[in-house]
This record gives C-alpha cells, structure tokens and sequence, in this order.
C-alpha cells in the first residue's frame, strides 16, 4: 500500500521556489493562500544556510484530523490527508494543531475574516467528482487521478523535493546519501551532487563588507 | 412551617455541592463529508496528458504506474540507464 509523503534534501534545495510557483499555477490558488512555502535557515552565512520546502505532511496520525470540529478530514486509501471544504466552517483550530502550519485561510475581508481552510492536497483534488470544474475550483488539479505526482515535487529542478510512496522516495535518498559517504556537516555541490571536489577549486573569496555611510540612505 | 422550609433550602443548596465527573473522555471523530472517489476508478488520461497508463478500477496497475514515475525522480537510475 502505497503512502504518499514528502521528502525535501535540505543539501540541495538552492531557494528557487519553483516548487512554489509550480504549485500556485497549478492548482490557481488565491491571493495570500500559500500551499507551500521555502524556509531558509542562517540566511546569507556562507556554507551554513540551509532551505526546505514545506506544506502538508500528510500525517500518519493528523493533528488537524484529531481536532477539526465538524471532522471534514479524511485519508485516502495512499495517505492522502483531504478534507472537504461544504463542511469546514473556517474555525481554524486544525492550523493551531498542525506542525507545518500547513492549512492556510483565505483572508476574504477587512475584519479578520477567515474563509474556508486551504491545504496542499498532494495534487490529489478532493471530494468532488475526480477532473471536473467543481473540483478544480475548490481544491485545485487532481494530478493523482491522472497517474502523476505533485506538480511542486516534479517540478523540482534539483530533484531536492521527492514526492511519492514513503518507500520508494526513501530508497532514493537512501542512495543518494550513500553516494555523498557523508553526512550533513559538509556543505556543498559536491556535497549535494556526490562528484569528487575538483582540483585546484577555490572557495569563493569572500566580498568585504562596506563602511556603514552616515546618515539615512 | 419556618423550620421546613430552611431544612428544604438546605437539601437543596447542599445537593448542589455533588461531584460532576471531570474526565474528558476522547471520542473518535468520524468523516461527516462527501465520499471521493478513488484515482484508480478513472480512465488514464489522453496519451498527449502524459500521464500514467493503468486499467481502470485495477488498483495494482495503477500504483506500479505512478511507481515507475516516482522512479524518474531518481537520477542516478535514470542517466545511467
Ligand atoms: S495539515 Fe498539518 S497536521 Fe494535517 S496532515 Fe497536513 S501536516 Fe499533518
Ligand atoms: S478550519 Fe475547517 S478544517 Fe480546520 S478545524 Fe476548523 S472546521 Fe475543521
Ligand atoms: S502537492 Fe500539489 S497542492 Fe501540495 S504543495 Fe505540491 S503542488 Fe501544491
């Protein structure tokens, strides 16, 4: 049985936000409402930073399942955690529960309006008829239906996020991890791309930072 | 009359002192929405989709062809091939 997850390589994710913008265009999602999203760790510090691409988790065991109020959640038979949006009533409790703070919440007025929760679906619709328009609208493409992954993971242009069954993407690491023969402490194209480092390469030259300027620029 | 009518409020004010239990017992909620239906219940799509290829309704022929596109996220299989 197959469980779809996600797996980001935080050594090769390079902050492109492709997968982003794949997943925006993808599934047309509204303005503010962000399915995904990069968080970059020790931004700018030279062989220290580090990004990772973030939405739903499809949890084994929900947080947001185990709290929605009016239980509009429910797993596929591959993992899928979807819910339905006639039954959701915006309350919001399932973005306190979850790790990820992956459910996002269209903000549709001036007051602190809250509309129907927004998650990423694994490109798998949800409780709609599979490829129709109504499904399109409220929960964006059903890639799965169509025997294809998520767009932000195939989209991928480093293949930093793998989409997929737990087992088949976790064998993939595996390999590529292998390959390196190293563990996350050395950073780096090598690192990521598992070449030997080639000789005679030089670390960049780090750029002196210049005098603070008086006064306001 | 006075007599019963304070041993009456007694009882009653008394009988509001009981012990309510205060365990909150966790109940297992259950889906309340529409039914989806299952990817494997589609027809695979135009060839021009690119999409996988699978019976319709066979749900093992459906998981090896998304399979094989997990697959393709693994370069190192794929360029050495
Ligand atoms: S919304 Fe959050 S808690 Fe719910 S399945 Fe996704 S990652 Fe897990
Ligand atoms: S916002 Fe919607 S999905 Fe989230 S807990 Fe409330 S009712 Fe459930
Ligand atoms: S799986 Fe689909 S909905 Fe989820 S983040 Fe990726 S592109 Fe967006």
């Amino acid at each position: 049985m197959a469980r779809m997850k996600f797996l980001c390589d935080a050594e090769r994710c390079i902050e492109c936000n492709g997968c982003v913008t794949a997943c925006k265009n993808e599934n047309e999602v509204p303005w503010g409402v962000n399915r995904r999203r990069v968080v970059t760790l020790n931004d700018g510090v030279v062989g220290a930073e580090k990004s990772i691409s973030v939405a739903c988790m499809h949890c084994s065991d929900a947080p947001c399942m185990a709290v929605c109020p009016v239980d509009c959640f429910y797993r596929t038979d591959d993992g899928v955690v979807l819910h339905d949006k006639d039954l959701c009533i915006g309350c919001g409790y399932c973005f306190y529960a979850c790790p990820f703070g992956a459910p996002q919440f269209p903000q549709a007025g001036a007051f602190g309006l809250r509309g129907k929760m927004d998650k990423c679906t694994f490109c798998a619709g949800g409780p709609e008829p599979d490829r129709s328009e109504v499904e399109f609208k409220k929960y964006g493409r059903n890639r799965l239906s169509e025997g294809k992954l998520p767009a932000c993971a195939e989209m991928c242009s480093t293949k930093a996020l793998l989409g997929g069954d737990g087992d088949v993407i976790a064998d993939i690491y595996r390999e590529r991890v292998l390959r390196r023969g190293r563990g996350s402490e050395v950073w780096g194209w090598s690192t990521a791309y598992g070449l030997p480092p080639k000789p005679g390469a030089q670390p960049p030259v780090q750029q002196q930072q210049p005098a603070p300027t008086s006064g306001k620029s | 009359m006075m007599r019963l009518g304070l041993l009456l409020a007694a009882a009653l004010m008394l009988g509001a002192c009981g012990e309510k239990e205060q365990v909150v017992v966790y109940k297992q909620g259950k889906y309340q929405g529409k039914p989806d239906n299952r990817s494997w219940d589609n027809d695979p799509p135009l060839a021009e989709l690119r999409g996988g290829k699978w019976t319709k309704g066979d749900r093992t022929s459906w998981e090896e062809s998304i399979k094989q596109r997990q697959l393709a996220q693994h370069e190192y299989q794929r360029i050495s091939r």
